[in-house]
């Protein structure tokens, strides 16, 4: 799906041309520049440690800096507004950086591609499969991990740990990444029990502490006795539940040390091996191609360990249907299925695999989810 | 998990009694503080910044010592400090009380945030909290009766104040520096000394509010952990006429019309969840609007108070 | 040259000295107070163990040294000129105003709203439609405080904090539900702008859009409205004593109602750029806290309109550099805020300064002379 196939010569020529000017550029100034090797920068849109999305990443940042040949630049807290614009740009004239990980979602459109085009030799590589072959910059690529199948794993687990038969979701908007999370955490727990239900609760923000420990409690007190979310840090939702004695299943990151007792297991993701592989690729003159996803199969994304609550049966259960999504295509949409309104997403014999692209436009919740997408 | 019950819709009144004592506390403690300050007739809108240092003092000092009391009284003394230098530079004349405000909250909050960091991660013990649900056998009674301490401690304080200002000798004198500068040098008092030391307590009670926020609820120390509690609690003050019962009524409100929003969720009713969301603004508002008056505008308000001069 | 001419220079210099240094008290002060400041400052940095002498090199070199560093402290100041002049209006009648992030909101949803149904129109036509739809609803929105001061007694600082979170709520309601664009998948916007529609950068060599003109031409007319128009006098008039303003038949309530729309109107404004020019769309990244700096920088330019522009310069500059005092020097994100924070408090601190100095007074130079 490569885009933009640079040879490796012109693509050494322009690098030599444009250390050449960031020397010039950089001339004077204190500190390092990308005078030798590749400069990469990271950029969060919140703090790096919030045991969740911007750690995930910065886990990943991590990983590359210990690569050789590589200066890595980082900064956190950069809103989505004309202050990641600035900050790219800074990164690029200040720091000599070829290559750049704008890690949130809402920085793509419009920011990235206001700034790529001003950059031709930097590579601009963002979290969240935007781009778009036809109106997007060469010099812009997406990737993506399809997470929700950890999510369906979590499922499997939470499933079997259920007392109530019902399980929590606390979301933070209803947007099809999320839809997608809180549907399939609920098939996967039907994989252990068909009558299993799963609330969800929307708090609107991506982060807003007081608001995600209300709707856990809120939760709990409608019987849910196993957890997960997906907001940006789950500290929060995780010390919650784990609090008033329920289970939880993590996300993005592992909290696993926030509730050793409870924690059951969590879909993390798996930058570092993406990001070296990426970084890797760039040092080698090649081109990181313009649109990447991969699942559990291709590192993406991995599973926390289990926890020690996890029962034999569904330690069984886990490992068998980790194995059958490892080995790729895996469906955890199949029909016949129905929306929670009742109409019909799928019918006997079809299916969604994990890759298809029906999935990114989801908006509905599954049958057996109880919540609005308002 | 012991013996969870389906309660249905009565989850809905459960959690508003729930979030009321969970959520109203910062805002008890804020609104307590700066009611002192501003019946001295200071006005400190930095308690924001105080709370958000707060969180991250009583947090951090709670990790190292592990203990969490020995966390909040760090940061009630963090709170003191914060207190006692605006109470201190707002007597210099020329020196806006509101503004210095301003910059406090940003100084606190950047302060805060820096010494933060390397507390992001490790976790603290909690607050312990007093069981008032012994009475049923519902989990979910129990869990919404676990009351903190310091809930407990912010009404008897409520109580204490409203009475203090009233029938004290330190209340009198507070008030009376308060209502007018020149009265108060007249008989004697020191407003500048008073004022301090009533800015200083304003502060101590806003670091409470930020220690209960990292050590209780929601109990972790991020960056994120207030939404503004303590801008909206100093103007909570306004909204409860000075008056510390008031004040407890209406922290009440607010942390319960909080929970309205996840609990109408839990129940299945999440649209249009952000107007839901909105519901303490607009009840605030409401109720606001519907006891103001043009003509005794703000009877009750301190004299020498900026902010409603 | 003969003597009688030297000492007339002589006695004319001595006039010019005697009308300027006067007058030098306004710049001298805030100077000192900012190198007050940066002393403080570079205190906590020792006893951190890092070098003062970098983070002002950074800082200068970020905010204010090449065309790029002017390009990201500028393209910061738009918002905040017009949100600072939304506290700083009323402030003129006494008001403390603190809910110009509400009227960001409605201004920019307003404009993220309509902005696609007028695709057909030419841009000339369009883009000043939504500029004043957008400042008629940020008005509305503020001048709502003021109308509810006047009419209720209610408190324009809690009502106008109130009504920020209120706004909100509304902007991301609306975002998610009628105005969503259906193709905004998992960044809930309102319909994209036309790229004709799209408001650019100005024609000064780096990418600063047209925003910032607005706040500099808001904030000069704003101070001709205060200082040199009978309203502006009355405002003052009533803002310094509303009684004796009512006494003398000021139509107080009507200038609260006015200097709050205005304010409201220019925060509207804020939010119509913030889509029309940066995010082509209305979502919730218009939620970026210039509201609340915008209180920060209205207390510290004292109200008064020309001064919030060096303010807000000012301010943008430092936050234009934390990202480079970040990578290069190893600390945290927060390490700007510290600054700030220090910076500020000791500019508001030096107000106490004011007429303290004898050198400053004019009466020291009429003795003397």
């Amino acid at each position: 799906m490569t885009e933009k196939k640079l040879s490796r010569r012109t693509f050494l020529a322009n690098s030599a041309l444009a250390a050449g000017a960031t020397a010039l550029a950089t001339a004077g100034m204190t500190g390092f520049a990308s005078a030798a090797g590749l400069t990469v920068g990271f950029i969060y849109v919140g703090p790096k440690d919030d045991f969740g999305y911007n750690q995930s990443h910065a886990e990943g940042a991590a990983a590359v800096k210990e690569m050789a040949g590589v200066t890595v630049i980082e900064e956190e807290n950069v809103p989505e507004t004309v202050d990641v614009q600035n900050t790219m740009e800074s990164m690029i004239n200040f720091d000599g950086a070829k290559l750049l990980f704008p890690t949130s979602f809402g920085y793509f459109s419009p920011h990235i591609q206001e700034v790529a085009p001003k950059h031709e030799d930097v590579r601009f590589q963002h979290a969240g499969g935007l781009w778009n072959s036809e109106t997007d910059p060469k010099n812009v690529g997406s990737y993506f991990g399809y997470i929700s199948m950890g999510q369906y794993l979590n499922g499997i687990v939470a499933g079997h740990a259920s007392k109530s038969k019902k399980i929590g979701f606390v979301a933070a908007k209803p947007i099809p990444q999320v839809l997608q999370n809180i549907n399939t955490f609920l098939l996967g727990a039907r994989q252990v029990d068909p009558t299993i239900t799963c609330q969800v609760i929307f708090t609107g923000e991506w982060s807003l502490a007081v608001k995600e420990a209300e709707a856990t409690n809120a939760l709990i007190d409608q019987g849910c006795d196993v957890i997960t979310c997906h907001v940006d840090g789950p500290k929060v939702v995780v010390e919650t539940a784990a609090g008033r004695g329920a289970y939880v299943c993590g996300y993005h990151a592992n909290q696993s040390p926030l509730a050793p007792e409870q924690y059951l297991t969590g879909a993390e993701w798996n930058w570092a091996a993406i990001y070296t592989s990426m970084v890797k690729t760039v040092q080698d003159g090649g081109t990181i191609d313009n649109f990447v996803r991969g699942g559990l199969a291709e590192g993406f994304i991995k599973m926390s360990p289990l926890g020690p609550s996890v029962s034999d049966a569904a330690r069984a259960q886990f490992e068998t249907v980790k194995a059958e999504i490892m080995k790729g295509g895996f469906a955890a949409y199949k029909g016949p299925l129905k929306d929670n309104n009742g109409n019909v997403i799928l019918n006997e014999g079809e299916s969604f695999v994990e890759t298809d692209v029906a999935l990114e436009s989801m908006n509905y919740l599954v049958e057996g989810v109880i919540g609005s997408i308002g | 998990m012991s013996d969870v019950a389906d309660i249905g819709l009565w989850g809905v009144p459960l959690a508003i009694i729930g979030g009321a004592i969970r959520v109203s506390t910062p805002f008890l403690f804020v609104s307590l503080g700066e009611c002192i300050t501003e019946r001295s007739g200071r006005i400190n809108l930095g308690l924001e910044g105080t709370l958000i240092f707060g969180a991250m003092s009583g947090y951090a000092v709670a990790v190292n010592t592990g203990s969490a009391w020995i966390g909040v009284l760090a940061a009630a003394l963090a709170g003191i400090c914060f207190g006692l230098f605006h109470g201190w530079v707002c007597k210099f004349k020329g020196v806006n009380d509101i503004a210095i405000g301003i910059a406090m909250m940003l100084l606190g909050t950047g302060l805060a945030y820096f010494f933060g960091k390397p507390y992001i991660q490790p976790v603290a013990p909690d607050l312990p909290s007093i069981s008032f649900g012994w009475w049923s056998d519902i989990e979910q009674v129990q869990a919404a009766l676990q009351v903190n301490a310091l809930f407990i401690i912010g009404l008897f304080l409520a109580l204490l104040l409203a009475w203090g200002f009233k029938s004290t000798k330190v209340g009198l004198t507070i008030r009376v520096v308060g209502d007018s500068t020149d009265a108060a040098r007249a008989i004697g008092l020191n407003p500048d000394r008073v004022r301090l030391l009533s800015t200083a307590a304003g502060g101590a009670l806003a670091g409470i509010a930020g220690a209960y926020l990292s050590l209780y609820y929601p109990g972790s120390w991020n960056e994120g952990i207030s939404s503004g509690q303590g801008l909206m609690a100093v103007a909570l003050v306004i909204f409860a006429r000075w008056k510390p019962m008031n004040c407890f009524w209406a922290s009440l409100l607010f942390g319960g019309a909080g929970a309205l929003g996840p609990a109408l969720q839990s129940v299945g009713i999440s649209q249009g969840y952000y107007l839901f969301f909105a519901a303490p603004y607009v009840l605030t508002l409401g109720l606001l609007i519907a006891t103001s008056s043009p003509n005794k505008a703000m009877e009750s308000a301190p004299g020498e108070l900026s902010i409603t001069k | 040259m003969s003597g009688m001419a030297a000492t007339d220079t002589l006695s004319k210099s001595a006039l010019s000295l005697k009308v300027i240094i006067p007058k030098l008290e306004a710049v001298a002060i805030p100077l000192f107070a900012v190198i007050f400041g940066f002393a403080v400052f570079s205190l906590f940095l020792i006893v951190i163990g890092k070098s003062p002498s970098d983070f002002f090199s950074l800082v200068y070199k970020a905010g204010f040294s090449t065309g790029f560093s002017w390009q990201n402290t500028l393209s910061r100041a738009a918002p905040l000129l017009l949100a600072a002049l939304c506290v700083a209006l009323p402030a003129k009648l006494g008001l403390v105003v603190i809910g110009g992030e509400g009227a960001i909101a409605l201004g920019g949803l307003t404009a993220g709203a309509l902005g696609p149904h007028l695709s057909s129109l030419p841009y000339p036509v369009s883009l000043p439609i939504l500029f004043i739809a957008s400042a008629m609803v940020g008005g509305a929105w503020i001048g709502t405080v003021g109308l509810l001061r006047i009419k209720r007694g209610v408190n324009e600082t809690i009502a106008s904090l109130l009504m920020a979170y209120i706004a909100i709520a509304l902007m991301n309601h609306f975002i998610e539900s009628v105005f969503r664009d259906p193709a905004s998948l998992n960044k809930p916007s309102t319909l994209p702008f036309a790229e004709a529609m799209r408001i650019g950068d100005m024609p000064i060599g780096i990418s600063v859009h047209w925003g910032l003109f607005a706040g500099i031409i808001a904030c000069i007319l704003s101070w001709i409205l205060i200082e040199k128009t009978t309203l502006g006098f009355a405002a003052r008039i009533a803002g310094s004593n509303i009684r004796a303003a009512q006494v003398q038949g000021l139509p107080v309530g009507k200038l609260v109602i006015g200097f709050t729309a205005l304010g409201g109107a220019f925060a509207g404004i804020a939010g119509f750029y913030e889509v029309a020019a940066v995010h082509g769309s209305a979502n919730a990244s218009l939620i970026a806290g210039y509201g609340y700096t915008g209180i920060l920088i209205a207390f510290l330019a004292r109200h008064n309109a020309l001064a919030i522009i060096p303010v807000t310069i000012l301010l943008a500059g430092f936050e234009a550099s934390s990202g480079l005092i970040q990578r290069r020097m190893d600390l945290p994100d927060a390490t700007i805020l510290v600054f700030e924070g220090m910076v500020f408090v000791a500019i508001l601190l030096s107000e106490t300064l004011y007429g303290r100095f004898k050198i400053f007074s004019t009466n020291y130079w009429s003795k003397i002379s």
